[in-house]
């Protein structure tokens, strides 16, 4: 350590003569950095949490047919042709997509697909007695809706593998069964548009959190769907499917849009609404505590300011007696870097405890433990940043205490 | 007389201040400093002694003509570099003892040393404590600064000057603040310095008695050199 540390010899001497000062710095970066973490780690929590949310009713990539609407108007192929107006309007005679076999067939062979899925949705009213609900059914193999909803995980009644293969049974969502006064078991009569009406079984019960869907939505085989909609077993509305990476699914449906004319939506879009939600949330939250990072730095800036100041004659004897003005910057800044060091290690101790704690409070379905976690990346980047403000506060007046004339100091 | 070395030379150094209104601080300062020479700087007050030293020290850079320190022009060098000349061949004695309050005696001396680099952190304490010895210090050696009296305080920064065995001793005043008795210690001191070490002593003084005993006292009067050995002192 000897030869070559005096300039560090010297912050250290500075830094433990004035512990007082040196305390109030590193709290303030300890502040700084552990309001930071914090508040990331519960911005991200808040993502993944949403994010969960989103995928229980979207899956990464749908496949659907898109409604077609008429021209306005037809453009006259030659002279003598009168051009026709009319109204707009929607022309899709069936929202079947032809082929579905075939669609996925093509699709489960690409590499980045982990799931796909038929499925009929079918809009339906759920009566009991009197009372009357609109809603859509989803008509699937339960199974395998299942593996890519991961829809058991938020049952609260019953089970998913009562439904497999039982065309008498329904999973429906809470709000159904409260609105509706059914329990598991019960019976309710569900009627399709096309006039076709069936008395299910209740199998099972699901929260998703979202009011809508546990409203609306319910569970039933993909033939019981297809007879609601009068229609034969190859009838399908829509085909979901999972990728390896939810990010990449923009690139991942222009791929599978060369298989088909049908078209090919990645839940970012479906779901732009949340998402530009979670955008606003996450840079308020950034900016927020970036600002606090900032403002703590200015803690270290004023005390090294003020050291410098009070240190003038001890910077004009060093600079008297051979130290240059780097060797002045690197004490000064050293002496930063040691406060931003320690300042940045006790916060993120702190924040860590902070999640730890708010990581383990229950909050109840469909929640569960409240959304946050512990994330290397958000370490590192509050540990990175508390470092560079340090840096940037100290470096300012390290370089004032380097520009410090000796001969104007002894001659006052 | 043999010929001898000279360690510090001026050709023509002239200084002006432009505060509060332009005038001519040095004007044409040329001497030469020899090895193992006592030289004392007196004048008047205001007569441009310590603006002349600290052209001297190299701290000032802000000067016309040319200043030679071991035969190498200094003028004109780059501020890193004059630090680095001013480490190795310069020590510093001030007239208010500017010592680092919160290190001992013998890290105050050990500093400059271990700025240098050229010994280990332990040779260099060893050099320290040798120095201070050698100014009747030793027990003081780990008290903090403030706890010395100001004559102990003016002997440790002496030792500090000398822990590099720069060829340049210069010192302003360096004796202003102290009683008879702590004058003489110095004195002697500077004497052994320059006389046994072979280290050129340049040093401002208003002590007329102090110039006298010197080996060569030159006199300033108005920024300039009104007599290069003076010795009439009345
Ligand atoms: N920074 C400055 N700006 C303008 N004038 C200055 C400055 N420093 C010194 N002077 C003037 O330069 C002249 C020489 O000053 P200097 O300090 O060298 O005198 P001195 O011989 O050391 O005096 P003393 O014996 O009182 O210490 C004085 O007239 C002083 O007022
Ligand atoms: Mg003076």
């Amino acid at each position: 350590m000897r030869k070559k540390s005096v300039n560090i010899d010297i912050a250290l001497t500075h830094i433990l003569t004035r512990r007082k000062q040196t305390l109030v710095a590193c709290l303030g970066v300890t502040l700084g950095v552990a309001v930071y973490l914090f508040m990331n780690s519960l911005s991200n929590g808040f993502s993944i949490y949403s994010r969960g949310e989103i995928f229980k009713n979207s899956a990464h990539i749908k496949i659907y047919k898109e409604d077609e609407i008429s021209k306005p108007f037809t453009e006259p192929s030659n002279e003598t042709e009168l051009v026709a107006i009319v109204n707009p309007q929607i022309t899709t005679l069936s929202k079947t997509l032809i082929n579905p076999q075939g669609i996925l067939d093509k699709i489960k062979s690409q590499f980045f697909l982990t799931h796909a899925i038929a499925q009929v949705n079918v809009d339906v009213f759920y009566n009991n007695g009197k009372s009357q609900l609109k809603g859509t059914a989803n008509g699937v193999n339960i199974l395998e809706a299942d593996a890519m909803f991961n829809i058991s995980s938020y049952m609260v009644a019953g089970s998913l593998k009562d439904l497999n293969g039982n065309l008498g049974g329904i999973v429906i969502g809470k709000g159904i069964a409260e609105k509706m006064n059914v329990r598991l078991d019960d019976n309710i009569v569900v009627s399709s548009s096309l006039g076709i009406t069936k008395t299910l079984k209740v199998k099972g019960i699901f929260s998703t959190g979202s009011a809508v869907a546990d409203q609306s939505k319910s569970y039933i085989n993909i033939s019981t769907a297809q007879q609601f909609a009068k229609e034969g077993p190859s009838y399908v509305t829509t085909i979901y499917a999972n990728t390896i990476n939810a990010d990449k699914s923009p690139e991942y449906a222009k791929t599978l849009q060369q298989f088909t004319e049908y078209k090919v939506e990645p839940w970012q879009i479906t779901n732009a609404d949340v998402l530009s939600g979670d955008l606003v949330r996450n840079t308020m939250m950034g900016a927020i505590s970036l600002s606090i990072l900032v403002i703590a730095a200015f803690g270290i800036y004023n005390i090294l300011n003020m050291t410098v100041m009070q240190k003038i004659n001890d910077i004009a004897i060093l600079k008297a007696t051979g130290f240059s003005g780097g060797d002045v910057i690197k004490i000064f800044v050293t002496e930063a870097l040691i406060m931003g060091l320690f300042g940045c290690v006790i916060g993120l101790a702190v924040g860590g405890v902070l999640i730890a704690i708010m990581s383990n409070i229950w909050m109840g379905p469909p929640v569960g433990y409240f959304p946050i976690y512990f994330t290397q990346s958000i370490f590192a980047s509050s540990f990175i940043l508390g470092m560079l403000a340090t840096f940037g506060a100290g470096y300012i007046p390290a370089r004032k205490a380097s520009k410090v004339d000796p001969v104007e100091i002894f001659r006052k | 007389m043999e010929k001898r070395n000279v360690v510090l030379s001026t050709k023509g150094i002239g200084k002006y201040f432009y505060e509060p209104v332009k005038f001519k601080v040095l004007d044409n300062i040329s001497f030469e400093a020899y090895k193992g020479e006592f030289l004392t700087l007196v004048g008047k007050s205001g007569s441009g002694k310590s603006t002349l030293l600290y052209c001297l020290s190299t701290m000032d850079t802000t000067y016309e003509g040319e200043l030679y320190i071991e035969n190498e022009k200094v003028t004109g060098k780059k501020t890193d570099d004059l630090a680095a000349l001013r480490n190795k061949s310069i020590g510093f004695i001030f007239q208010f003892h500017y010592l680092l309050p919160e290190f001992t005696c013998l890290k105050n001396v050990m500093l400059p040393a271990l700025k240098l680099g050229k010994f280990t952190y332990e040779e260099v304490e060893a050099q320290a404590y040798q120095k201070l010895e050698m100014l009747g210090l030793k027990d003081q050696a780990l008290k903090p600064t403030s706890k010395l009296s100001g004559g102990q305080q003016q002997r440790v920064s002496i030792a500090r000057s000398l822990i590099n065995n720069p060829q340049i001793i210069m010192c302003d005043e360096p004796t202003g603040n102290l009683d008879s008795k702590n004058t003489q210690i110095v004195f002697d001191i500077f004497k052994q310095i320059a006389h046994e070490y072979g280290q050129t002593i340049i040093a401002v003084t208003h002590d007329n008695d102090f110039a006298k005993a010197s080996d060569r006292t030159i006199e300033l009067a108005d920024g300039k050199i009104t007599n290069l050995d003076k010795k009439n002192f009345d």
